[in-house]
């Protein structure tokens, strides 16, 4: 902490309770607590949000158990729900879109880091973090009118002509899928793993690429068998950050990932996400068991994420502080 | 080893790659900004502000409901998150021990990382049951909660930016601490602050997943805090998502005007910071 209470009163042991008072006088105190109530708020917060996602789940927690996960079966007309379909679906999408983002995000990273003057580079990092601010609904808008017709009427029949033989690239092409959420959700990620990865290399210590470029290795060979293995960690946080994002995205995937609870081993095939679930039926729920089931989809989708971002920050973390121990300068 | 010809012919190839990860990268941008100034201008209109939605076939009309809805509800959410998360960095950052501030950090990037949808189902429960229906407070309230930890985090992050000295010098005039907070260190760090509290705002500005259960939606004007209301955000995902040309223009237009607003904020937060925080170096 940068700011230990160094007070100009308490100084010897015997003015505990006098500078308390005076503190009090000039507000000291008060303003502590305060501030204090709206910092706990915070915390209180988060633990009714835990305590509400629990509470409000219990009956379809008690009644399917732990079937709820591995029941295939979403009826609310015979009040039978199971997760299979959006767990999975969840699971594709997001690993679609980190096997496009993963190496394009950190190909451009490592650009910018080793490879582009320090005045590009930033003028770039300006135009991905305004990337990153774009909000998910306008990619949904542009998934639907843009890339649900391209891919309907030419990527996925070249990718059928091509690869049709693999059950990935198989089916009908109707545009919007899992494959088509994937590519939507791959370009959301991508200004996350950029921004993050960027910073992971630019704080790894000069000297570890001087002595491989003195070693006589190539620029290609001190970056990639020194500088990435060295930031390895902090870019894997990076990519836990995107899957993060991606399993929790909500408006774009609705908009084209086609609403239905299938699972099929295509990728063309339409599917549902636990967040595209939840964000189609919750105001159509009716009866408690079908609102308390999609509630506790939306338990799982923030324990899911809960532990994603927690790996993710430890790995960013070790890194950075890893740098730091390095090069003292 | 393979002769150093290759090598360096290696080196460049893929040292070109990332150019090209990158070039790809930045013109995802472009064309998505050039594709929505194209083809949102041609359905914007001044009918477009000042209008309400007109009934299904009928062409024209405009989203004068959204628009002063997204207002409504932005200013609900800077009420519960600017001072939370203003008041609660002030605590993070003069007041607290290392232990009440682990809790607190802790709590606020749990919540930062809590997926939109899920911030909107515990609105749902805390602010639309009990008041048994949706309402712009309910859709004010989830993105107010979503503000909350980026405000806190980054003011945080500015105050501690501050020197030592500056509070060492306040104090060894006589101040107290919470005048030397309110006079030296909040104005010395108030470029960050700015620039945090308008982030957060851009931010929960374009957010549609908790306003779809919270706030709702609504064709016409929404009197009070008490009501469903429109908002841009959900306006696009409805009209996107129907069925009517009509409605696809109009989705157009509106993805123009939020992402328009959006950016700007972005642009005016990241200026306001680079002109530099007020404060000496020590």
């Amino acid at each position: 902490m940068a700011t230990s209470t160094t007070t100009v009163h308490g100084a010897g042991p015997l003015v505990g309770s006098r500078s308390f008072l005076s503190k009090l006088r000039e507000g000291d105190e008060i303003a502590r607590m305060i501030t204090f109530l709206f910092a706990a708020s915070v915390v209180l917060v988060t633990l009714l949000l835990i305590f509400e996602l629990w509470q409000d789940s219990a009956l379809a927690r008690h009644k399917f158990g732990l079937h709820f996960f591995v029941t295939r079966v979403w009826d609310p007309i015979f009040d039978q729900f199971g997760a299979l379909p959006f767990i999975y679906g969840t699971l594709v999408t997001a690993s679609t879109a980190l096997f496009i983002a993963v190496p394009l995000g950190i190909g451009a990273a490592i650009f910018l880091a080793e490879l582009a003057p320090a005045r590009l580079s930033d003028a770039l990092e300006f135009f991905i973090d305004l990337l990153a601010a774009v909000p998910s609904v306008i990619y949904g808008l542009l998934g639907i009118f843009i890339i649900v017709p391209v891919m309907r009427d030419y990527v996925q029949p070249a990718l059928k002509q091509s690869l049709g033989f693999l059950p990935l690239f198989s089916g009908p092409a109707y545009g919007v899928g899992f494959l088509t959420a994937g590519i939507v959700l791959a370009i959301m990620v991508i200004p996350y793993i950029i921004s993050v990865s960027r910073e992971i290399l630019l704080s790894v210590p000069r000297d570890q690429r001087e002595a491989a470029l003195g070693l006589g290795s190539t620029r290609w060979e001190s970056t990639w068998k020194v500088v990435v293995p060295f930031a390895r960690s902090g870019i894997l946080g990076s990519v836990f950050l995107a899957l993060a994002r991606a399993l929790g995205e909500t408006m774009a995937v609705t908009m084209v990932i086609g609403n239905s609870p299938t699972i099929s081993a295509s990728l063309f095939s339409p599917g549902d996400t636990i967040a595209s679930v939840i964000a189609n039926q919750f105001t159509e729920a009716t009866g408690d068991l079908y609102l308390q089931s999609l509630i506790e989809l939306g338990l799982v989708l923030f324990l899911l994420t809960f532990i994603l971002n927690g790996l993710a920050r430890l790995l960013i973390v070790l890194t950075s502080q890893r740098g730091s121990k390095v090069s003292p300068a | 080893m393979t002769p150093l010809r290759w090598r360096k012919l290696v080196s460049g190839f893929m040292l070109t790659m990332t150019g090209v990860c990158a070039l790809v990268a930045v013109s995802v941008l472009f064309f998505i900004l050039g594709y929505l100034v194209y083809h949102g201008g041609k359905f914007i209109s001044w009918s477009f502000f000042t209008q309400l939605p007109k009934p299904v076939g009928e062409p024209g009309g405009g989203m004068s409901n959204a628009i002063v809805g997204s207002a409504k509800l932005l200013f609900i959410a800077s009420l519960i998150g600017v001072p939370v998360g203003f008041f609660g960095a002030i605590y993070l950052a003069e007041f607290s021990g290392s232990k009440s501030a682990f809790v607190v950090r802790y709590a606020a990037d749990l919540l930062n990382g809590v997926p939109s949808i899920v911030i909107g189902i515990f609105a749902y429960a805390l602010v639309v049951l009990p008041f048994k229906h949706f309402s712009t407070l309910a859709g004010g309230f989830a993105l107010g909660i979503m503000m909350v930890p980026i405000t806190l985090r980054s003011t945080e992050e500015f105050l501690l930016a501050v020197p030592n000295s500056l509070r060492e010098g306040a104090m060894a005039l006589g101040a107290s601490k919470w005048k030397t907070i309110a006079t030296v260190i909040v104005p010395a760090a108030y470029r960050g602050i700015l620039t945090a509290v308008l982030l957060a705002f851009a931010r929960v500005a374009g957010e549609t997943a908790p306003l779809l259960f919270t706030a709702l939606g609504n064709r016409y004007w929404s009197p009070g805090w008490n009501q469903p209301t429109a908002s841009l955000p959900v306006a696009i995902f409805t009209y996107a998502t129907g069925p009517y040309e009509d409605w696809h223009r109009q989705a157009w237009a509106a993805g123009l005007v939020l992402l328009g607003l959006i950016l700007v904020i972005n642009i005016v937060a990241r200026a306001v910071l680079a002109r530099g925080i007020a404060v000496p170096r020590s």
